[in-house]
Formats: structure tokens, sequence, C-alpha cells
């Protein structure tokens, strides 16, 4: 065969076996919990667009994230509850395994300056004791309905509040599933704090942007979980409300639902165990 | 003012599959303001964005026009049909993902065509950017439609629908097309005017410039120039140096799940295997090396600017590079333990190519390896010019068993000139001898193969370009036998996977490769008839395809394009456009290839005269670099103290490692 003479170099395999991982990657010594947001042209990633560019954005900034051992090692993020694809979130979390001690906040710097356009970090910290899923059960979401405007949106919120149960249809993978949307609502409410976004004079839909009501919903994490999209279903059902246009839903918070209906920061108790 | 139509488009996309695929935004990409720069291009790849965004070639001139102060790049993919009945539905046009700006705004809209099949996506993005489907009904308000890439060393078919057409290789003629066109707006040349004056840039072809007559018979008579700014050939352009073009720099890293999510280095260009079924290792030629050191630097500054888990090495052969053995390496060595993978491809079937597997697979992941012995027969691989014995075969993939590969796939081809029943069924008896071997060097019986198969066409620009086309049909039945002789032994057969197509799309490419202007008839009709997307079979129909060309061709038809094998004093469509190969090297190639008779690789033996390098005036550029002959290490040494789980070291975090 021609052309094997002239290459030389390359050493035949240094005794591993197939299959084994040569050189295992150094143990997990921290974990790091990132609270981030998916914004803008963000929202219409999936979560596996956000988890693989998470992945990659993590070794732009040089983060020593810990990998999995074996055949195929991958590293070791532990995602929590995504929001649906097209939908906003300022409150993603991902908790991150690294060989390393590191300064959380330059961690939170440098991971953001490297992150594609729309996804940002809010806040990193050092996990603490616990496990972060057990410190959300429970979202906020503000839901924007253009075409639908306030005053249709608080008389279906009416029916929607004193109805017993509001089920919807849900397809997953096991077939359609009827998803009680009452009873994993905790709060529904008009949203307080509206800011009309000033219709630009050459929009065509500018009339209808002036209709654009804004739900404010506090939702269970049920299984399977309701999404804003089954809220609007649910209003549809109890009220018979038409959505001309897709609404637009961004997640403002997640964490445990307390006793007056609160959400607790999943990160505070983290923040509270790290030494200033 | 060209404002973007993304407000617009944004109300669409909760409605679509996979939105996110529309809305740009990439690691690495940016937009330049549209009145900062004189020129600006659309940069197109016919097909859905996961197959566009990785590849290389827009990758590259999207960096090099955008790095001229005078130019700004965006680009655009082909939009599937839910998206694209919204977008005329509501008035949308077609987008940019940069800056969402209509197509239809910019100067230049250069497409890539990688294959024939995106002929009909570029009809669906001219109509949805409302740019005239035919070059003759445009005027200065208008892009030009610009086609590149392989596929267009033979743009017959689509010539009504273009306006020009560049030849070879893309990282020089961008920027003199830029000058053309920049100074064209600023004298305020007319359309024709601007077409004069591109036709004078080296390697770009104006189709419009040509009148193609044809005889009684069919054939085509004369292809004659109508504007003396035309020339009666065009002839490629070569990029000589590829160190000096270390590109892409800065990798396109997307939201949205594409086919190939790696970075890539193109460690050499062209080949001189002299595969004679390849238009690539043909057109691509000569041979120009990379050195390892360029390498070595192109693949650090992209893993940092992209992140990516895996780094391809790219080429047609990537096996054959002088250095390759300091490559595989230098870099295995680099990135042990970093959790980065690498790869490449290798059309090599020999031992060599194990050893360079284990090599770049030293830190784990060793999944399957492929060989490509194209052809079933060793009388059958001396027609196509691959030189490897069956004995070759076999021991190379028993070592590969050997050394722990459980999947080895074995790549072929059927429908080639001369081929017999005898020959394809001659994989069969192969695969059960390796599956035979590999148990036996493995000392387990759970060893797997695959056979995949491809249907051979014949491409221009190759000593094949005047084969008759296999029709489907015998490919179909070849295949039909090859799986029951596969499966006649089951106890060897279970272990054999059997991958092939059916022959009908490659009827349909044969076509489009070897089609003239008439053909362009038959792409609109089909096109009109809804067809688009055709390389995926779910948007595909043959009889789609067929109704068109009965339609629309008078006095020849699909087997006078396709099956018909063409005679030496024939005029093929594409004999005016110069891929650097000496006319009279291909037929003698063509008559070689029909008594079976090899032709050595002038990497390693002598020059038999194929015709490029004295055309083109350049010359195969081979290592070893000059860096290792001076024995310094030829890979540029970075401190690896904190090489951990990450190939990048970032200097903010390390100053605060505790």
């Amino acid at each position: 065969m021609a052309g094997e003479t002239e290459q030389k170099g390359a050493r035949p395999g240094r005794g591993t076996k197939p299959g084994e991982a040569a050189h295992p990657s150094a143990p997990t010594v921290a974990k790091l919990r990132m609270q981030f947001a998916k914004r803008g042209r963000a929202r219409f990633s999936s979560h596996r667009d956000v988890a693989r560019t998470m992945e990659w954005t993590l070794r732009r900034a040089g983060v020593p994230v810990s990998l999995s051992h074996g055949f195929s090692p991958h590293p070791r993020l532990s995602w929590i509850g995504a929001a649906p694809t097209g939908a906003a979130s300022e409150a993603e979390y991902v908790e991150i395994g690294v060989t390393e001690h590191l300064d959380p906040a330059l961690v939170a710097r440098e991971v953001d300056a490297v992150l594609p356009e729309g996804i940002a970090v809010v806040e990193v910290v050092v996990a603490g004791p616990g496990a972060l899923a057990d410190r959300i059960d429970a979202s906020r979401w503000e839901i924007e309905t253009p075409g639908v405007g306030d005053e249709e949106l608080a008389r279906a919120i009416e029916a929607f509040l004193a109805a017993p149960e509001v089920s919807v249809e849900r397809v997953t993978k096991n077939g359609p599933k009827p998803l009680d949307v009452r009873a994993a609502v905790a709060e529904l409410r008009l949203s307080l704090t509206r800011t009309d976004e000033p219709a630009s004079p050459d929009r065509e839909d500018r009339a209808r942007a002036a209709t654009c009501g804004r739900l404010a919903a506090v939702v269970r994490h049920t299984t399977p979980a309701a999404r804003p999209d089954d809220v609007c279903s649910a209003l549809r059902a109890v009220a018979g409300l038409e959505f001309p246009e897709p609404v637009r839903a961004t997640r403002w918070a997640q964490g445990r639902l307390d006793d007056r209906g609160e959400l607790i920061d999943p990160l505070a108790a983290d923040r509270a165990a790290t030494p200033a | 003012m060209v404002e973007s139509v993304f407000e617009r488009l944004e109300p669409l996309l909760p409605r679509v599959r996979k939105p996110v695929q529309y809305v740009g935004g990439e690691r690495n990409a940016g937009t330049k303001p549209w009145e900062s720069v004189p020129v600006h291009w659309a940069l197109c790849y016919p097909d859905a964005y996961e197959v566009g965004l990785p590849n290389q070639g827009l990758m590259i001139l999207y960096e090099v026009l955008n790095e001229r102060p005078d130019a700004l790049a965006e680009r655009t993919y082909a939009v599937w049909p839910d998206l694209a009945e919204l977008m005329r539905e509501h008035g949308v046009p077609q987008f940019t993902v940069d800056g969402h700006r209509p197509v239809g705004a910019f100067d230049v809209l250069g497409v890539s065509f990688a294959t024939e099949l995106g002929y009909t996506n570029l009809l669906s993005i001219l109509d949805l950017a409302g740019i005239p489907l035919r070059s003759a009904d445009r005027d200065t308000s208008h892009p030009l439609v610009l086609a590149g890439g392989h596929a267009a060393f033979n743009p017959e078919p689509i010539a009504d629908f273009v306006d020009i057409v560049a030849l070879g290789d893309g990282e020089e003629v961008v920027g003199d097309i830029t000058d053309a066109v920049k100074e064209a707006t600023a004298s305020g040349l007319t359309r024709r005017q601007t077409l004069e004056r591109l036709a004078a840039v080296p390697g770009v072809y104006v189709p419009g410039l040509y009148e193609v007559s044809y005889g009684a018979d069919g054939a085509i008579v004369a292809v004659t120039p109508t504007s003396d700014a035309a020339p009666a050939r065009v002839h490629k352009r070569t990029t000589s140096d590829l160190d000096d073009w270390p590109y892409p720099k800065k990798p396109l890293v997307p939201m949205a799940e594409t086919v190939h999510e790696r970075m890539s280095v193109e460690i050499f260009r062209g080949c001189t295997r002299g595969c004679r079924f390849c238009q690539a290792g043909m057109i691509t030629r000569p041979v120009r090396e990379r050195s390892p050191q360029g390498v070595g630097e192109m693949v650090e500054e992209g893993l940092k600017n992209s992140g990516y888990h895996e780094v391809g090495l790219l080429s047609l052969s990537s096996a054959d590079h002088s250095g390759i053995g300091e490559i595989a390496t230098s870099l295995a060595d680099r990135y042990e333990g970093t959790g980065t993978g690498l790869s490449l491809p290798s059309t090599r079937v020999d031992a060599f190519n194990v050893t360079l597997a284990e090599e770049l697979t030293r830190s784990g992941r060793r999944s399957g390896l492929t060989f490509a012995p194209e052809g079933g027969s060793e009388r059958l691989r001396k027609v196509i010019n691959k030189m490897v014995s069956e004995e070759e075969l076999i021991r190379t993939v028993a070592t590969a068993y050997e050394h722990g590969w459980r999947q080895v796939k074995l790549y072929f081809m059927c429908g080639l000139p001369t081929e017999t029943d005898e020959d394809v069924l001659q994989i069969a008896s192969m695969a059960h001898e390796v599956i035979r071997a590999g148990r036996q060097a493995a000392g387990r019986g759970d060893i797997r193969t695959t056979v995949s198969i491809g249907a051979f066409v014949p491409k221009p620009h190759t000593p094949f370009q005047w084969a008759g086309q296999t029709p489907p049909d015998v490919v179909d039945q070849r295949l039909r036998k090859l799986r029951e002789a596969i499966n006649s032994d089951r106890s060897l057969g279970r272990n054999i996977g059997l991958r092939y197509h059916d022959g009908q799309p490659s009827l349909v490419e044969g076509l489009l490769s070897r089609g003239d202007r008439r053909i362009g008839r038959v792409i609109e009709r089909a096109w009109r008839d809804g067809q688009q997307f055709d390389g995926w079979s779910e948007h595909f129909s043959f009889e789609r395809w067929m109704d068109a060309a009965a339609a629309e061709l008078d006095g020849v038809d699909v087997d006078w394009f396709t099956t018909r094998e063409r005679d030496d004093r024939e005029i093929l469509p594409w004999d005016h456009l110069d891929s650097g190969l000496d006319r009279g090297w291909l037929w003698d190639d063509w008559q070689d290839a029909l008594a079976a008779e090899e032709q050595d690789d002038c990497r390693w033996t002598p020059c038999f005269d194929c015709g490029v390098c004295p055309t083109m005036g350049t010359e195969i550029q081979i290592g070893p670099s000059p860096v290792a002959q001076s024995g310094r290490p030829s890979l540029p040494i970075t401190p690896v103290e904190h090489r951990t789980s990450t190939p990048v070291h970032n200097p903010a975090l390390a100053a605060d490692r505790r």
C-alpha cells in the first residue's frame, strides 16, 4: 500500500482495555448551583438545546467540571425542571460537579461572558447540605396573552378559581392524559406589574397589542407538570376563552411554596451556609 | 434602511417544529450595522439548518467576509414547509438568521451546493425571498445569485436560475467578487455590465453570457460566449497555502441540534488517490496539506472558542496526511483526560488505520471503525482504482477486532461501471469472512459488522463522467440478491447488518449531476409541483420528478441523461468549465478503468499528468514540515498544569484556585 512507510509516529494504545477510560476524571470536590435565565430569542430553545449549550459553555469558560467515568465520559450536570420550549425564564437551575474549589462569583462572571445571546447567569453559589430538588416544588409564571385583554382574562380567572376541578388533555409519551390544572394552580390573578410596551406606529398588530392581557400564576410542579399552555387551555375549557395568538410565558421564580403562598428562594440556604 | 423581520416572524415561531433553528444567536455569530459597509452577502446552505449550520465551507466564508471592513455576511438556510407556509400567509420573506434581514435586500446571495439535491430548495428560497426565479428577470435591485460548492462544477441545470458561479476554492474569490460588486455599485453599472465585470474575475462563470446549441441527436453542438467579456473556458480557483487560511477560527456553536456537533479542522485539501468514482477527489486537486503546527493551533483555538467535546480532523482521506501519526499522537497526548474526543474520516483499508484509530481513542470512546473497500470484487476495485486486496482487508479488519473494536462498518457502492451481480455478491462472502476472521481474532462471538451500500452516481469531471448509470431496478435487484446471500449462512449473517437505500433517488441525482440547461425546466416543473428537500426521503417523490421530466424534455429523456454511455466526441455540458484535469487524461483513465488497470497516487509515485498542477500553477504540498525537520516539537506547547476536565485554561479561574 502506498504511503505506508511515510507515516510513522502513531504509537499503539497503552494497554487500555476497550471501553475503559484510560484517565478517569479527577473526583468531584464541590458542587456549584447556578441560577440562569433564558430570554428573548433563546426562549425557543428546548431543554436539550440549553443542556448542550451549557456543557459547551462551561468548557469554553474553562470550568473544571467533573466527568462521569466509563466508556463515554459525560460532564456531571444535574438539571432541575426546565422551562418548556417557547417559554422564557429568569429562574432555571443546574447543579455542576467540579474537580476544584472555585469562587462562585468568578465562575458566574466567566461563564456569563461566553454564553450565547439570550442565556445569562443570574447567580452561582457553592452547594450546601441538602438536595436542590427538595427546595423546589412550584413556579411563578407571568403569561402575556396577545389579543386577549385583562377584562376577558379576569372573567375567566373568576370562573377558573370557582371550579372545583379543571381538566385538560395533555399529550404525553404514553398517549393523552387528563391533567387537573385547577389542582396544580396555587394562585392565578391578573399581573400587577403590567408595563405596556409602546406600540410602534407601523406595526400591523398595533390594535391587538393594546389588548394584551397579563396573567400571574403560581403553579405547583405536578406530574405531568402543568405548563403555562395548560393554564391557558384550562381558561379555554372553563370560560370558552380563545387565544388568537400564541401566549408568551416567563418563569420569574422557582422554589418551595410556603404557608403564605410565597416561593422560598432555593439558593437562600446555600448562600447562608457559605462563609462570606 | 434594511429592517429586521424578527418582530413579524416571532409570533409564527411557537407554531412550528424546532423554532430555535430560525432565531440565530449562535456563539461566535454576529451582525454589523447595514450602512457600515458597501457590500452585503447572504450566505445560504440550501438545506435545513441542522444540516447547513455545520457546513465548513459556509462557516469559512462567513468569517473571511466579515473580517473585511467593506463587507458583511449573514446566513440563511432552507425553511421547512410548516414555517414557509406561515411566512407566505403573513408576508414574511426569506430572512437571514443573523440579523433577520430580508434576503432580497442583500447584494449577493451566495449558495453553497454540496450536492445537486439542493436545487429545488434554491427555488423555494428565491421565491420566499421575492427574488425572480430566472436570472434574466432580475435587475440591479435584486441580489446577484451566486452558486458555489462541488455541485457548481456542473451548474448547467441551474444556469437559468443563478447569475454567477464560482469554481473551486472560495476563500479568495469571494474577496474578488466583493471588490467587483463594490465598484459596480459605485459606478452605477447596469445588471449586464456588472455581470460582464464579474466574468473577468478568475474562477467566475456567468452562465447568462453563453449560448448553448443542440444537434438533432440531442447532444450539445456548441457552448458559445455571447459577450467579449466572457472567456471561452473558465478555470477553477485554488487556494494554495492552507496555513494562510486558518478558518474557521471561531466555529459557530448553535443552540439547535445539528448533524455534526464537533469542531472541524481541515487537515488537507485535495486527494490524489485517484478513486475514479470520486468527484471530490478529482475536482479539489492538488493535495495541499496544513502543517501539523497549523493543525495544532487551529484545534487549540477552536476548542477554546467552541467548547466542543469532539474534534474532527477533516479531509477526503485524513489518514493520508504525511504527518498524521505525529498529529494524532500530539493531540491525543495534549487532550488526554479532558473529555475531548478525536476523530477522522478515512477511506484507507490498511493496518495503519487501526493504529491511528487506536491512538485517537486512547482516552476512552471506542465505538466503531469504518473501512471503505467500495467495490465487492477485486476486479471491480481495479476498475474504480481502489487498490486493496481481499486478504489485506480481512487482515486489517481482524486487527481491529483483535484490538478491541466490536463493530466495524464496511462501505461499498453498487451500480459501478462494468459491475455484474457476481461482483456485488462477493460483498457477502467478504462480510462472512470478516465475521469468521473477526471472531477468531477477538476470541469471542459477539462482534458485528455493518455493510453500508450507496448507489453509484456518475459525476462530471471524473473518469466515469462518460459512464452509463446503472438503472435503479438493477441496483435494487442486486441488493436483494446480496441480502439473500448474506443471510444464506445464518450463523454468520446474524452478525452482519446491511444498510442501503433504494436506487430511485440516485437516478434523479444522476439527472441533475450530468444534466445540461434543458434540465432547468425539469427542476422548475418539479418544484412547482411541490418538490423540495430532495435529500429527505419523506419529501422526495420519484414520480414527481419523472412526470416533470416527461413534461419538459423534448427529444431527449431521463435515460439519455443518466443510463446512456457517452463517447469521447460528445461535448459534455461542463466541458467549458475547467477543474484542471486534462480531458484526454480523464478519457484514458476511463479506458484504463474498463480494462481494470490501476493508477498510482502521485504523492508517492511519479506524476501521471492529470493536468492539474501545470494548468493551475499549483503543486502537491506535503510534509514533512520545516519545523518538524528541525527536530523541534511541531505542535505549539501550552502549559498543561490545569488541563483537568476541560481543554481550556482560564487564567481568571486558575488565579483563585485554592
